[in-house]
């Protein structure tokens, strides 16, 4: 900002040495005034209303159900107050509770250290204008293109026990959905494929916005390759950088399709995401326990919420 | 209708009426208000505006006029047969229906929401537990007036028809009996005979096994069919009447009683197809149908997965006794039926079309486009069953006691969070049953005191 100043100042100075335009501008803001306010009233007022509505009341309406016991038929007075006993039914008297919490560490943890890194690697091949890098660039991109459903119906092809192609050309006979050691990573592998097209288009987008001059005069300095990525391009690509961190963990932390489409997120496939659903929205309905995670959940995410504001924040200054 | 005298009064109209009976104050108005920010909360809303307009509607009492019916007939097969039903009632009752049908397991999972909403006048469902539960609620409207219409029926369907107020319901259209399939063909290859006992049974299995079959094909990707063999040695076990208290909790899960169930059934595990928590029951139904497995434990649904030259070639038993004093003379055969709801668009309209499904004539026409299914009303001919629907008939018939299956005979919410999870642990690794069956237990109280 401070940087623009003098420009903005040079562009000021040069309009308001005449007495005449001063005085226009002067009874046209006068004139304004009264639609300009309601423009800005609107205009602060509206998206305001909508963040409240749709996603603060909700967010408090959850955090309040989780402390109540409904299942979501009658009026709300059939809602009862039961204190903490969904949280400590959750921690203590529901067996996939653990196991989603892993799983989604895990997720986390594969994406950033795999799926991420490799999706930014494979940005940087296709930047290199190789013979037929729109082909690469389309395929990969392909995955996070196609429809849910979908995705889950190919990935069954494969790995599907009786009928799969992975069994059949490989001879194994590895159930890769239905054993739980081995379906979280048939799943990862799966959602890698989606998350490593979509970094991949970022990266891309980002890495064709850096002036070549930078990478000219590294190499002119006699820089490698690796040298002038690490040293010069990675550090001018932080805001792309931490777009992709930020979309890396609200991956993972959303993930939830593709295990809804393989078995509903149980049997080795749960994940906060998958359970909250199975109490809320299916006919199950345990309005307050399945609040409970949501709220839960929440807490997680304002973690790393916390500590990225925290991080651009701090930045900033 | 005479102004209102006060804005209690005047709110209170807003209100459908199986809200307004539990007394409307400045709290619950408040907590609306609350809760009506949650997305949740909204189809409660909508509850109240579609309930008020379709109360004005219904005064009007014609049996001429328009039916909404809500149907989960998704599939080909069963959404032809309704068509063709609803087709003969319009040109007979001079009744106009119109149907909106909704693919099977989101009518399954939207039900809640759905009947709170504006569900149309008549809709699909199931008995047992949960259409008592929904009439109960107050969200489905009595029926009792048509089945002194229906003629055919027999007290069994009648008191599954029936909720806790002892009023009907529902209607049946058709049913199906559980039982373990297998090919004719095959077993008459191999010289095998239908067994009586638990011991039978696995002597044919180990023979099976040696022959090169997979004795008990087995799928719970889905997370149901193993409830169905869980209900079935139950009821062999410790009887139908422990089975239904067990549903109703109020038995217990880590008894001894139960510990015998899964007792038995990690005998059986070693003859059911391995690897099941990631086989669908189509797969596993397939392998029957390629003649790789010897028996399969389903519905008779098992049957689409069949090619219509290999239908008569389809044959079953009833699970063997396990106790001889207990028999084997209950089983699962799961009523499907609709039912009208709470306070209909045109109740006279509803009622016509309930009874005209309940009728010969309509179940003639669906015998006619669906032969996967029984039919309820003995009026129906029987001679024109293929022999597998005629023999599941007869075992239906000689059943003193059916079950509807483990998710339609208790709450929904235990069913699903609770014993998918829990027996798909236990097809995992039998050996922890003793903290599967406490883990049930401890969650089940948590379920069913809340």
């Amino acid at each position: 900002m401070s940087q623009d100043y003098p420009l903005v100042a040079a562009q000021t100075a040069v309009q308001t040495p005449t007495k005449a335009p001063r005085l226009r501008r002067g009874r046209g803001r006068r004139r304004l005034r009264g639609a300009d306010r309601i423009i800005v009233i609107l205009m602060v007022t509206i998206p305001t209303l909508l963040v409240v509505g749709l996603v603060w009341l909700p967010a408090i309406a959850s955090v309040l159900l989780s402390f109540t016991s409904w299942n979501g038929i009658g009026g709300l007075s059939t809602i009862k107050w039961i204190g903490t006993t969904n949280y400590e039914n959750v921690f203590t008297n529901y067996p996939p509770f653990h196991p989603a919490i892993q799983n989604n560490a895990l997720w986390l943890i594969v994406l950033f250290l795999l799926a991420t890194p490799f999706g930014m690697f494979l940005a940087v091949l296709l930047d290199k204008e190789i013979k037929g890098s729109r082909v690469y660039q389309t395929a990969i991109y392909v995955p996070v293109v196609l429809s849910l459903a979908l995705v889950g119906f190919i990935w069954q092809l494969f790995y599907s026990y009786d009928q799969g192609l992975l069994n059949s050309v490989l001879g194994t006979h590895i159930d890769w959905y239905g054993d739980d050691k081995v379906n979280i990573w048939a799943v990862l592998v799966a959602s890698g494929w989606r998350h490593v097209g979509y970094v991949m288009l970022l990266y891309l987008a980002g890495l064709k916005g850096v002036d070549p001059t930078l990478r000219e005069a590294a190499a002119v300095d006699g820089a490698s390759e690796t040298t002038v990525f690490f040293r010069v391009v990675f550090p001018v690509m932080r805001p792309i950088n931490v777009i992709v961190f930020v979309i890396t963990v609200i991956e993972s932390l959303r993930a939830f399709d593709l295990v809804w489409v393989v078995n509903k997120g149980r049997n080795g496939l749960e994940l906060i995401s998958a359970l909250v659903t199975q109490n809320i929205v299916g006919e199950a309905s345990r309005i307050g326990f399945g609040s409970a995670l949501a709220t839960i959940m929440l807490v997680i995410a304002l973690v790393f919420i916390t500590i990225y504001l925290a991080t651009v924040l701090r930045e900033e200054k | 209708m005479t102004r209102p005298q006060s804005e209690a009064e005047y709110l209170a109209r807003m209100v459908p009426s199986s809200v307004a009976a539990t007394s409307l104050n400045r709290r619950t108005l408040f907590k609306g208000a609350v809760g009506g920010a949650a997305a949740l909360s909204i189809p409660g809303l909508l509850a109240a505006c579609g309930s008020t307009s379709s109360g004005a509607a219904a005064s009007g009492g014609s049996a001429k006029g328009t039916v909404t019916f809500g149907s989960n007939a998704s599939d080909a097969t069963p959404k032809k047969s309704f068509a063709a039903q609803v087709a003969a009632f319009q040109t007979a009752s001079g009744n106009t229906v119109k149907v909106n049908t909704v693919d099977h397991n989101t009518f399954q999972e939207n039900i809640n929401n759905y009947l709170q909403g504006n569900p149309d006048d008549v809709f699909t469902w199931f008995a047992g537990y949960r259409m008592r539960f929904f009439a109960a609620q107050g969200l489905a409207g009595d029926v009792s007036d048509v089945w002194p219409k229906l003629s055919g029926y027999t007290d069994g369907f009648k008191s599954a028809s029936t909720g806790d107020d002892g009023k009907q319901y529902l209607v049946p259209y058709d049913y199906y009996p559980w039982a373990l399939f297998y090919r004719k063909s095959v077993w008459a290859a191999k010289g095998y005979t239908v067994p009586t006992t638990l011991d039978e049974l696995t002597a044919l299995s180990k023979q099976m096994q040696k022959d090169g079959l997979v004795p008990i094909a087995f799928a719970d990707k889905d997370g149901w069919p193993a409830m169905g063999t869980f209900d079935v040695l139950n009821m062999r076990v410790n009887g139908y009447q422990f089975h239904i208290d067990l549903m109703a909790g109020k038995k217990a899960w880590n008894g001894p009683e139960v510990k015998k169930v899964f007792d038995a059934w990690t005998g059986l595990l070693p003859y059911h197809q391995s690897n099941a928590l990631g086989r669908t029951w189509q797969e596993a139904a397939q392998t029957l149908q390629q003649k790789k497995a010897g028996m399969y434990l389903l519905g008779l649904f098992v049957a689409q997965q069949f090619t219509a030259a290999e239908q008569s070639d389809i044959d079953f038993f009833t699970f063997p006794a396990i106790d001889s004093t207990i028999g084997s003379d209950a089983l699962d055969a799961p009523i499907d039926g609709m039912m009208m709801r709470n306070k209909p668009k045109n109740e006279a309209g509803a009622k016509a079309f309930l009874e005209y499904i309940g009728s010969v004539d309509a179940q003639k026409i669906a015998l006619a486009n669906d032969p996967g299914n029984l039919y309820p009303n003995s009026g129906v001919d029987t001679s024109s069953y293929t022999a597998l629907q005629k023999k599941a008939s007869e075992l239906v018939g000689s059943a003193k006691n059916i079950a509807q299956f483990l998710d339609r005979d208790t709450r929904p919410d235990f069913a699903s969070t609770v014993m998918i999870p829990q027996l798909q642990a236990f097809i995992k690794d039998p050996t922890k049953v003793n903290d599967i069956l406490d883990s049930i237990e401890s969650q089940k109280k948590s379920i069913f005191t809340a």
